[in-house]
């Protein structure tokens, strides 16, 4: 067999029934990856020797696990003590980490293998892996257009089977949005559900650690060996982890579906709003009843998370200074010289408008008006889902609005990328879970182009949400589908 | 000009006081902390981990020890306990601060609202008067930026030691209730007492464990109108001396400024001065227009802290008789001098100890002539505390059975406290060991009568000047017997003896 070309769960099974040997499957991987690493730019870094020793200790069965074997990609801003942990930026080119990021640790000691780290936008700001300063990395599906971001190496080297899963994190829907532009499931979890310790903040109360995958059972399978309680992480949930995989296969019954107008405006490309009505009918046929849903608040996520993200991401990037590790300025002439000039060289044009809009909106003066009013937003956003769940158990709704767009195409109007995040935001700034799962194909001059739609639930209701998530799978039945490379 | 004749003016001083906690780590991560008396000499740069570096993607996690040990402050200074606080960070950039920003308590403090009596100076039998505290948080503590290398060697660079980053730091304000450097430096003390005897801090002022940061500004009365010089804010002041000094120095500095320029005080005008304990003198480090927007938001990173019930009803178990009710109860109620209760109140743990003495069932009078005589020498002897000697309350309570019961006398008594300190098993009974060291005074009447009148017929010089009159002289032949017996008569018969004897 193709180890490259199975879903996880299936890989896992060929290897624990020894179809396959691990060391087979992770240098299969590893010429899929000298072969299209190169023109898609997904990984930044791959471990080769490591991958191999790890694949020969599960073939010799001194690791085990229920991942025993899986090769995975993780985010390059998720530490790990082997190698660099870049964030795709200047500023953290060289830095290794002493430590290792918890939910990876738990991959590993679960018998994954990390092939390698994935290029993202710095410090996974940005919807398109454009901000990256290791170059973009390019959709699997098509070279000319963005993977989605910030997590688009992620998704692209999944999408690429370059890996047969990764990780992503997810602030405002960088986890989902690469998915969906990618072709993949996306799961971003209830924030508290994964550890963050280890992953290098971006918006501290925004950020999950979440999966990319082929199928909706997959995610489920790394969801259930990620999660947990971590005493390293104070805002990790101590709530149990339940058996998500074995979950999946409960009958849903009386279920309640949301449509919420706010995510079903105009500007949806056709084939989405198809899509969407076609889950609908799908639900329908299983039963389900569909509600109407009213987040009155939704327009107002966006302004709300780029204040409250960019004022904690100001403050998380003050360490940054060139003093103790990372980018240092050559002869600097005094203290203020070292950190402007290190800060200044090391970080790219989007992480210091970030970092300037979120230092501007925390100062006397402007905190009431901005940072304090986006907070008292926040929680209506939040009151608009806890209002709806009353009504429904997850609400519908596209990932993006379209397909992938070109490189270039929303570069030079940094407001037109944000508005990218439209759909996604307000799930973190309400701390709810929310996957996104293939949902067909637009066709763009002839290129299929897949699209994702979005389910979001309660806070800690992923094994409902993974199971609404396999509706939508089996309807669509695109999880099967590849990009010819 | 107005001169210094034309005016009445009054000193106004607020206080704010820094607390290194002695946890065993650190304030937000399990490194250990210096100001843990077993880490007090570690290496420069030797008690870090990547959250004090501040290292990227590495989370804090509150240590709910310097938590605890904050409320027991807060408690002693009668403050009420926030029962849900947060932690905000307070963002400036400095090479002894690894993340730029500080985990501190911005508006909502862990204990508010406080009051305690506090001595007006550090006579004895001092009145006390009220002292009103604002609010009391936590905080973690900077690094040190050391201009000069170890050793004092010239470097034209600086270097940092982040040991002390991310120590557990209680920020404790008061409201501006002082009129006089005495006043501030006795409430310095009493502070330092009470936070020794809750064991939160070792409290050693070099080490910079408690730092004293007073506001200080004057009013000024001339020709009935009443008159606020500005605000000035003195930083990090680690000795009363220095304390003292700066106060007064400051008080004096600003009417002559006042006097010369007429400028007041008006909102938000705080300036900073250094203190220089060489030239006594203090300098100005910043006005108010250099002041830093510390940008305070809440920390994404850490969860609320909740104080509960039952957690309340723990720390306040842990609660103890503050130092000057405990100074007033020693010497009103068990009689000590004022010196004597002084010394025991200056050493919390030792004074925990001679407590236990009391609870053995050792009367006050002979408890504290143990603890400031026998155990006191031998604690100074050894550089340690009486606590640290090993000999256990319940051995001080059976020699001083022993001695209440004649049964040994005052040398031997030491020679028995000393063998219990030396001695590796706490649980020696001092009476075997008096049998065993053969340290059991003799009352036996043959034995003395023979020593007695061995003695009397040795001196006759001695014994013809009692008779004739110099009753004193009776002790040089009481020496004569202690010598015969070894130093076992006891020493109260052998008296009655010979006064018998020579004065019928």
């Amino acid at each position: 067999m193709d180890p490259t070309q199975t879903t996880l769960i299936g890989l896992r099974d060929a290897i624990a029934a020894r179809k396959v040997s691990a060391t087979e499957t992770v240098k299969a991987y590893l010429h899929r990856i000298d072969r299209y690493n190169p023109p898609i730019n997904a990984y930044h870094e791959v471990y080769d020797d490591l991958a191999l020793k790890r694949a020969a200790d599960v073939d010799a069965g001194n690791i085990k696990g229920p991942l025993a074997g899986v090769p995975i990609a993780a985010k390059d801003n998720m530490c790990t003590s082997y190698g660099r942990t870049t964030c795709s930026s200047r500023m953290l080119e060289n830095f290794r980490a002493p430590y290792d990021c918890t939910a990876v640790k738990k991959l590993e000691d679960a018998g994954a293998i990390i092939l390698g780290k994935t290029i993202l936008d710095e410090f996974a700001m940005g919807s398109s892996t454009e901000n990256s300063a290791f170059g973009p990395t390019r959709n699997p599906w098509d070279r000319d257009r963005v993977p989605g971001g910030s997590s688009g190496g992620s998704a692209a080297a999944l999408a690429a089977d370059l890996c047969a899963g990764s990780l992503g994190s997810d602030t405002g829907g960088s986890i989902r949005q690469p998915a969906a532009l990618c072709g993949l499931v996306g799961l971003k979890p209830t924030y508290g559900r994964v550890s963050r310790y280890g992953l290098v903040a971006f918006a501290s109360s925004l950020d999950q650690i979440g999966p990319f995958t082929r199928t909706v059972a997959d995610s489920a399978l790394l969801l259930q060996v990620m999660s947990g309680h971590d005493p390293l992480d104070s805002t990790s949930a101590d709530i149990p982890v339940p058996d998500y995989v074995g979950e999946l296969n409960q009958p849903l019954t009386g279920v309640r579906i949301g449509l919420a107008k706010q995510y079903l405006s105009d500007a949806n490309d056709p084939v989405v709003a198809k899509a969407i009505d076609d889950a609908v009918a799908a639900f329908k046929k299983r039963g389900a009843t569909i509600v109407e849903v009213d987040l009155p608040h939704t327009q107002y996520g966006i302004p709300t998370y780029y204040i409250v993200a960019t004022a904690e991401a100001s403050s998380n990037l003050a360490r940054y200074d060139g003093v103790r590790y990372g980018h240092r300025t050559e002869h600097p002439e005094d203290l203020i010289d070292l950190y402007s000039r290190s800060r200044a060289e090391g970080f790219g044009p989007e992480v210091k408008r970030r970092i300037m809009l979120g230092t501007y909106v925390l100062s006397s003066g402007y905190y009431d008006a901005y940072y304090l009013r986006a907070l008292k937003v926040r929680r209506l956003i939040k009151g608009d889902f806890d209002k709806a769940f009353e009504k429904c158990d997850a609400v519908l709704c596209p990932t993006t609005t379209g397909p992938a767009f070109r490189f270039g195409e929303k570069t030079d109007n940094p407001l037109e990328m944000y508005l990218n995040d439209v759909y996604t935001v307000n799930a973190n700034l309400a701390g709810i879970p929310g996957v996104s799962v293939p949902g067909g194909f637009a066709t763009v001059n002839g290129t299929k182009l897949p699209i994702g739609l979005q389910l979001l639930g309660k806070v800690f209701d992923e094994s409902r949400l993974l199971r609404l998530a396999a509706v939508i799978e089996a309807e669509a039945g695109c999880s099967a589908q590849r990009p010819k490379l | 000009m107005p001169t210094a004749a034309d005016i009445k003016a009054r000193l106004m001083v607020g206080m704010e006081i820094h607390v290194e906690l002695a946890t065993r780590s650190k304030m937000f991560t399990s490194a250990p902390n210096v100001a843990h008396p077993d880490y007090f000499d570690a290496e420069p740069n030797s008690l870090c981990d990547p959250v004090v570096l501040g290292m990227p993607g590495v989370l804090p996690v509150m240590n709910r020890r310097a938590v605890e040990m904050s409320m027991l402050v807060g408690l002693a200074l009668g403050c009420t306990i926030n029962r849900k606080t947060k932690w905000d960070r307070k963002s400036y950039y400095y090479p002894d601060l690894p993340k730029n920003y500080q985990i501190s308590q911005y508006d909502q403090p862990l204990c508010i609202d406080g009051s305690v009596e506090s001595p007006v100076s550090d006579q004895p039998g001092a009145a006390t008067r009220t002292i009103r505290i604002i609010r009391a948080h936590l905080e973690e503590d900077a690094g040190k930026l050391l201009h000069e290398a170890p050793g004092g060697f010239a470097i034209d660079y600086s270097i940092v030691d982040l040991n002390r980053a991310g120590t557990p730091l209680l920020e404790i304000v008061t409201h501006p209730d002082f009129d006089s450097a005495e006043q501030v430096v006795a409430f310095g003390q009493a502070l330092r007492n009470i936070c020794r005897f809750l064991g939160v801090t070792e409290g050693i002022m070099q080490k910079g464990h408690m730092r004293f940061e007073p506001n200080i500004n004057v009013v000024i009365e001339r020709d009935g109108k009443t008159y606020k010089t500005p605000i000035v804010e003195i930083k990090n002041l680690n000795s009363f001396k220095a304390l003292h000094g700066a106060v007064n120095y400051e008080y004096q500095r600003q009417i002559d400024e006042w006097l010369e320029t007429g400028v007041v005080m008006k909102a938000g005008a705080k300036s900073t001065r250094g203190w220089d304990d060489t030239t006594g003198s203090t300098f100005l480090q910043r006005e108010k227009e250099e002041a830093h927007d510390y940008r305070y938001f809440p920390d994404p990173d850490l969860v609320h802290v909740v104080v509960d019930d039952a957690w309340m009803a723990r720390v306040k178990a842990q609660l103890l008789e503050l130092p000057l009710a405990r100074e007033k109860r020693y010497i009103e109620t068990l009689g000590m001098s004022v010196k004597d209760a002084r010394a025991l109140i200056d050493e919390p743990r030792a004074c925990l100890f001679f407590e236990a003495v009391l609870a053995a069932g050792v009367d006050a009078k002979r408890a504290s002539s143990i603890m400031l005589n026998n155990l006191a020498k031998r604690a100074n002897e050894r550089a340690c505390r009486v606590d640290e000697l090993g000999i256990s309350a319940s051995q001080v309570k059976a020699i001083a059975d022993l001695s209440a019961a004649d049964k040994i006398g005052s040398a031997a008594a030491d020679d028995l406290i000393g063998l219990c300190c030396e001695s590796a098993n706490k649980d020696a009974d001092p009476l075997k060991l008096a049998e065993q060291r053969g340290l059991l005074q003799v009352s036996d009447d043959s034995a003395l009568d023979e020593w007695v009148q061995q003695v009397i017929a040795q001196n006759e010089k001695v014994v013809a000047q009692i008779k004739a009159g110099k009753e004193s002289a009776i002790m040089s032949l009481m020496g004569g017997v202690m010598k015969l017996s070894k130093g076992k008569a006891n020493a109260k018969v052998v008296q009655e003896k010979l006064r018998k004897a020579l004065l019928g």
